[in-house]
């Protein structure tokens, strides 16, 4: 059962990577990395019950708030081309802010 | 047999994220991409039991170190230059390095073998002597924390300095206060 679990996750973990390496757009890529830290998180979970120690499932919650952390912190590079205080980024983009 | 499988898959995947990070030109891939390299290898320590290592590696590699290169995109180019130079001889000494490194590791001992070397020195004293030495019944706990405090407290001197120096780089202080002096002048 988990075995098939394993499968199917190492199945899409390839289709994602796929998707991160044709691109073509730069949203792909971010929703492709983010789904690939999701990925991770079912994996860990998935390894912690095939070896019969599912004691790493906290382990996983935490690497679910890292990769949410990170897409966001992408995503607002991408807005501001900036991660610090927004108001001291040059005004681009006039009718944006 | 299932964990051996797992472990060749994730390096085969491993070795394909390396190669696509080697192929693609748009930097912005790359970084990426090298976010799934880290991710891997996490997955790879905690099939190696090695779950805070594993921790450290989701989240500085896949973390901070993305951010990080997305900041130096945004301060340098978006994409990498065609490469003027043959690689061939670069690739040589890449090859060779790993071949000899593979060759090292043929001696080692096997994962996990109670007999090898580093388990034998002064691992046994620290099993038996960390409950009774420091009270702490995690054994990493106490190596890290008490076995090994000022090993420790000069890691993290230097990964606080390390960041505290990238931070000053990438928030333009310099760039600000030239700025402010132009402005005066």
């Amino acid at each position: 059962m988990f075995l098939a679990a394993a499968i199917a996750l190492f199945i899409s973990m390839v289709m994602v990577l796929t998707r991160l390496y044709a691109g073509p757009t730069v949203y792909d890529r971010v929703l492709a990395l983010n789904s690939f830290g999701t990925l991770t998180v079912l994996f860990i979970a998935v390894l912690g019950f095939l070896s019969g120690r599912p004691d790493f499932l906290d382990i996983a919650i935490l690497y679910a708030l890292i990769n949410f952390v990170g897409t966001i912190a992408i995503l607002k590079f991408f807005r501001y081309r900036s991660l610090g205080d927004i108001s001291q980024v040059p005004d681009k983009k006039g009718h944006d802010q | 047999m299932v964990a051996t499988v797992i472990t060749v898959i994730l390096f085969t995947m491993l070795v394909l994220t390396a190669l696509a990070i080697v192929r693609i030109y748009s930097l912005f891939a790359v970084v990426m991409l090298s976010g799934v390299f880290s991710l891997l290898s996490a997955l790879l320590f905690v099939a190696l039991d090695a779950v805070d290592v594993a921790f450290t590696e989701a989240a500085v590699g896949a973390g901070i170190s993305t951010v990080l290169m997305l900041g130096t995109i945004a301060l340098t180019a978006r994409t990498q230059k065609k490469a003027t130079r043959s690689g061939f001889v670069p690739f040589v000494v890449v090859a060779v390095t790993g071949v000899a490194l593979v060759y090292g590791t043929l001696d080692m001992p096997n994962f996990g073998d109670p007999t090898a070397p580093a388990s034998m020195h002064v691992a046994p004293e620290y099993m038996t002597g960390s409950v009774k030495d420091i009270d702490v019944a995690n054994v990493v706990t106490s190596i890290l924390a008490s076995y090994r405090g000022y090993d420790t407290l000069g890691e993290t001197a230097v990964v606080f300095t390390a960041g505290i120096g990238v931070l000053v780089l990438l928030s333009g202080l310099g760039r600000r206060r030239r700025e402010d002096e132009e402005e005066d002048a």
